[in-house]
């Protein structure tokens, strides 16, 4: 899906998620890893500061992937 | 009629059940051992070919970007009006979030099936980042989130429809000038 979106609309799209051979597999072109599999893109352990924390990290790794040139020979 | 490569026919994708006469746990094992000595083996069943793509360029100014959220996690408005399938997905939906400053249990759940949905469904905004995305938003380190939000789950949801999926979303984002998504999947 996620790289379907980014051959149509010709924009960068990030994936966030816990299983990067998966992502690696089916042709994501900017993965970043999350968390656990049933939270990705938090980590409600930490309590609701941490957890919230961790997103905002996961957030701005996002945004730094967006905003960078990735070359197709580049993985 | 045989199978293409034997008969010289194009290969038509088409799976034809028939009963063998060994079993299927034999047949697996045979191809393990075959697999393991390096020895050649047909597999019965085709992995899909992934398409790679060449990676769209990069987002020249974040400040005034507009970014597409997007979930695979099953994260719908509360009830699921639209009855998206909790696996093997035929639909997704597409949500108006531009009065929402967060994802919260009253206003939206998870209904996929792949996976524990417990702190999902306490707080939806650890499969679908919407919170945190709003106070960049407000911090002004990114233009705006786009306001619609596009969703579906991911298990067992075959790979042609996620391209379906894909396709949709991608043609309704490029018509509204989205710069970026941000795509969450469990």
């Amino acid at each position: 899906m996620t790289r379907e979106i980014e051959r149509v609309a010709g924009i960068p799209v990030v994936q966030i998620a816990t299983i990067v051979p998966i992502m690696l597999t089916v042709g994501t072109n900017r993965i970043v890893p999350g968390i656990a599999i049933p939270h990705p893109t938090g980590n409600p352990a930490l309590g609701p500061e941490g957890d919230k924390a961790v997103r905002r990290e996961l957030l701005l790794r996002s945004l730094k992937a967006m905003t960078t040139a990735v070359r197709a020979d580049d993985f | 009629m045989g199978p293409a490569r034997l008969e010289g026919y194009i290969h038509r994708g088409i799976r034809k059940s028939f009963f063998h006469e060994k079993s299927g746990a034999e047949r697996a094992v045979e191809m393990l051992l075959a697999k393991l000595k390096g020895e050649s083996f047909r597999t019965e069943y085709e992995m899909p070919v992934f398409n790679k793509i060449p990676p769209a360029a990069p987002v020249k100014d974040l400040k005034t970007a507009t970014i597409a959220l997007v979930s695979s996690g099953g994260i719908v408005p509360k009830g699921n009006p639209d009855h998206i399938r909790v696996s093997s997905a035929e639909s997704f939906g597409s949500y108006d979030i531009s009065e929402l400053k967060n994802m919260t249990p009253e206003n939206y759940e998870s209904i996929h099936g792949g996976y524990d949905r417990e702190w999902a469904n306490v707080d939806p905004d650890v499969v679908l980042p919407l919170d945190v995305m709003r106070e960049l938003e407000a911090e002004g380190v990114i233009g705006k989130i786009h306001p619609i939000f596009y969703t579906t789950t991911g298990t067992g949801t075959a790979v042609a429809n996620s391209e379906k999926f894909g396709q949709e979303i991608g043609e309704e984002l490029k018509k509204a000038g989205v710069d970026a998504a941000i795509l969450t999947s469990t």
